[in-house]
């Protein structure tokens, strides 16, 4: 492989990390809270689609970027309400807001299909590091939700381990009995944790309807938000390590691409799978008898009474 | 308690009433019905009519009962299927999956042997599609037994495996010769077709089914190893205390599950079909989670619940003429089991009320 090859597989598996990435990190910090949220998937479909609906509308990508993390904060609340107030089935509940984000985007998005996106994201040279040979051509020749995500990740690591309210955020998600006691309003706090987390994953709905390919097609997400809750695990709940889990992830999207432009001859279907089997893979291969790093009271409600 | 400050408690109830766990199924999908037809008559469609349309293309006519039988029979195999998997507490979503691997291998067996009578090939296709499933349910299942890995990742990855391994055959080495460049496969021969009720498009596969239900139910109810599944499910430590194997039963179950939804492929294919192709399941595998969650996991239930749902996606397609997407009714579904999930307090939980000087009931 030349190295201009190379440089063009990593810049963009980076692009193809992105939504992931956006996705991942707001089911770490939701995670971390003690509540499991499996409607990633749906949250993002919403996140796209209305994202792109305010975009077409108004002309402006940020504004539709906007539109978009914030319908998938409040699709997620759908889940804090049931899943904190009324303590049901974390898993079925997320199931359910996945099946009830893919049907409600598919509604929205009827009017949408076959749309061309005049004024998508788009890549620019940040500051004239794109210029350095390499790094500047792979890292910094990307549009803005990508330098965006890129301070979101130290920002999340800073703020689940280094404030109070990470702290706080962290204990409810370990020991909700201690945390109540200690004086946390449980509830709140993972109603919050469970908002940000739809935010984000709004976000990275958004990054594939107005930057990474800018359209609305029904089911566009096409299973990331699942990749996205694996890749908590592989992270071991660290957004630092998320990132490298990100890209691996892109990486391997970006190369099925990239083969196929060089001419060797595996049918696509095969390259498809190539992200999943991969995912099953990084799973069977992190998990070891305990899941490491995992918030101790994850998928548990949290019931004052039975303390 | 959140609700502490609005003067309503939420106490845990020692006893489930029949009449609540009865009404509450009923409750939520009234409710959620209720709650998209505001939807609909903000987003400027009359509701009654949308559901009136839905309801006579559901089960109004003969031919829209027809399809809601005929929908309701890979509702019914699936939902049993993983609702095997949530009783022992296996969250398998990979339904889809396994429907679609069950399908794969009994057209490879009817394609294989095309000249073969049909005593001999429907046996075969059963077991195919059965063994297909299993396999599949079976891949995920060992590293979960064997060292915890989260299923419910793993069953549903699996998922689009199988769906782009039918899309590899039939836009490749499988299609037909005769598929005027469709991604399709070639007929099956006669033999290899389930037989049909007069000529409706109802075929053997609702005996299969309703077989299935019977065996499921006997085997969880009446059996020691579904006692075991129970328990199992309810404690882990419970069963190793017991000296159940849970390895042994984590696979077991996964493969009777997979099996399940297995033989729904093999229904569609041989009932349906007639032959393989890229799309042969509008999201049977998902709507099997509601369907089961629905109906509590009970084999009879499930297939109430299943003509059901079967009769909200037959019902679904004539949507399409009121100028509403079909998503309209993946919407709908995933409401009902929103409130279905809600309701549940209602069984477990009661609310208390009570003003500033203290409980009052």
């Amino acid at each position: 492989m030349s190295i201009s090859l190379i440089t063009a597989v990593l810049a963009a598996a980076i692009t193809a990390g992105t939504p992931i990435l956006y996705a991942s990190l707001g089911e770490l910090i939701t995670e971390r809270a003690g509540i499991l949220n499996l409607g990633v998937e749906g949250m993002m479909l919403v996140g796209a689609v209305t994202g792109f609906m305010v975009t077409v509308q108004t002309g402006n990508h940020w504004l539709g970027f906007c539109a978009g993390m914030f319908f998938g904060g409040l699709v997620a609340l759908i889940h804090a309400i049931l899943t904190v107030t009324l303590r049901a089935n974390q898993v079925v509940s997320g199931l359910a807001l996945t099946m009830f984000g893919t049907g409600f985007s598919g509604y929205l998005g009827q009017k949408m299909i076959g749309i061309p996106l005049e004024s998508p994201f788009r890549a620019f040279n940040l500051l004239g590091l794109g210029k350095i040979p390499f790094i500047g051509t792979v890292f910094f020749q990307q549009d803005a939700l990508v330098y965006l995500s890129y301070l979101l990740v130290p920002l999340c690591w800073y703020f689940l381990f280094r404030t109070n309210a990470g702290l706080n955020l962290r204990a409810v998600g370990e020991h909700p009995g201690a945390a109540d006691a200690a004086g946390l309003n449980v509830a709140l706090l993972r109603y919050l944790a469970v908002f940000v987390g739809g935010v984000l994953s709004g976000a990275g709905g958004a990054y594939l309807s107005l930057a990474y390919s800018p359209s609305w097609v029904q089911n566009m997400t096409a299973g990331r938000g699942w990749i996205a809750v694996a890749l908590v695990i592989f992270a071991m709940w660290n957004p630092l390590k998320a990132i490298v889990g990100a890209y691996l992830f892109g990486g391997i999207e970006a190369l099925g691409f990239r083969l196929q432009a060089v001419g060797i001859t595996i049918s696509p279907f095969f390259l498809k799978m190539l992200p999943y089997l991969f995912t099953i893979f990084v799973l069977v291969l992190v998990t070891s008898g305990r899941n490491a790093g995992a918030p101790a009271a994850l998928g548990l409600p949290y019931e004052r009474e039975e303390r | 308690m959140i609700c502490d400050r609005f003067g309503i408690k939420i106490e845990k109830q020692l006893h489930t009433t029949l009449w609540g766990s009865l009404s509450v199924p009923f409750l939520s999908v009234f409710l959620a019905f209720l709650l998209e037809g505001i939807f609909l008559f903000f987003a400027g469609y009359d509701p009654l009519e949308v559901y009136g349309v839905l309801f006579k293309g559901a089960f109004g006519t003969k031919f829209g009962l027809s399809e809601t039988l005929v929908t309701a029979i890979p509702l019914i195999l699936t939902g049993l299927g993983v609702s095997v998997a949530f009783r022992m507490g296996l969250w398998n979503i990979g339904g889809e999956g396994q429907l679609y691997m069950g399908a794969f291998a009994a057209s490879w067996v009817a394609l294989s042997y095309p000249d073969a009578p049909t005593y001999i090939l429907q046996p075969a296709m059963f077991m195919a599609g059965f063994l297909a499933g299993a396999f599949w349910g079976l891949l995920p299942a060992i590293p979960r037994a064997l060292r915890g890995v989260n299923e419910t990742l793993t069953t549903l990855m699996l998922n689009y495996v199988a769906i782009f391994w039918v899309g590899y055959l039939v836009y490749g080495p499988w299609r037909g010769p005769q598929s005027f460049n469709f991604p399709i496969t070639e007929e099956f021969s006669k033999a290899a077709v389930l037989p049909h009720l007069g000529n409706t498009r109802i075929h053997a596969g609702i005996l299969i089914a309703l077989a299935a239900v019977v065996i499921v139910y006997f085997l969880m109810k009446h059996t020691v190893w579904g006692y075991e599944i129970r328990v199992a499910g309810e404690s882990k430590q419970a069963a190793n205390y017991a000296g159940i194997s849970v390895v042994r039963n984590i696979l077991l179950v996964m493969m009777i599950s997979g099996g399940l939804c297995g033989l729904a492929g093999y229904c569609e294919v041989s009932g349906i079909f007639r032959r393989l192709q890229h799309t042969i399941s509008p999201g049977y595998g998902y709507t099997a989670i509601i369907v089961a969650w629905l109906a509590k996991l009970n084999p009879w239930a499930i297939v109430a619940v299943a003509f059901l749902f079967g009769g909200f996606l037959a019902g679904g397609y004539s949507l399409q003429a009121t100028g509403l997407p079909s998503a309209t009714v993946t919407m709908l579904q995933g409401v009902i089991l929103f409130f279905v999930l809600a309701g549940e307090i209602l069984t477990h939980y009661r609310f208390r009320f009570y003003r500033k000087g203290g409980l009052k009931a």
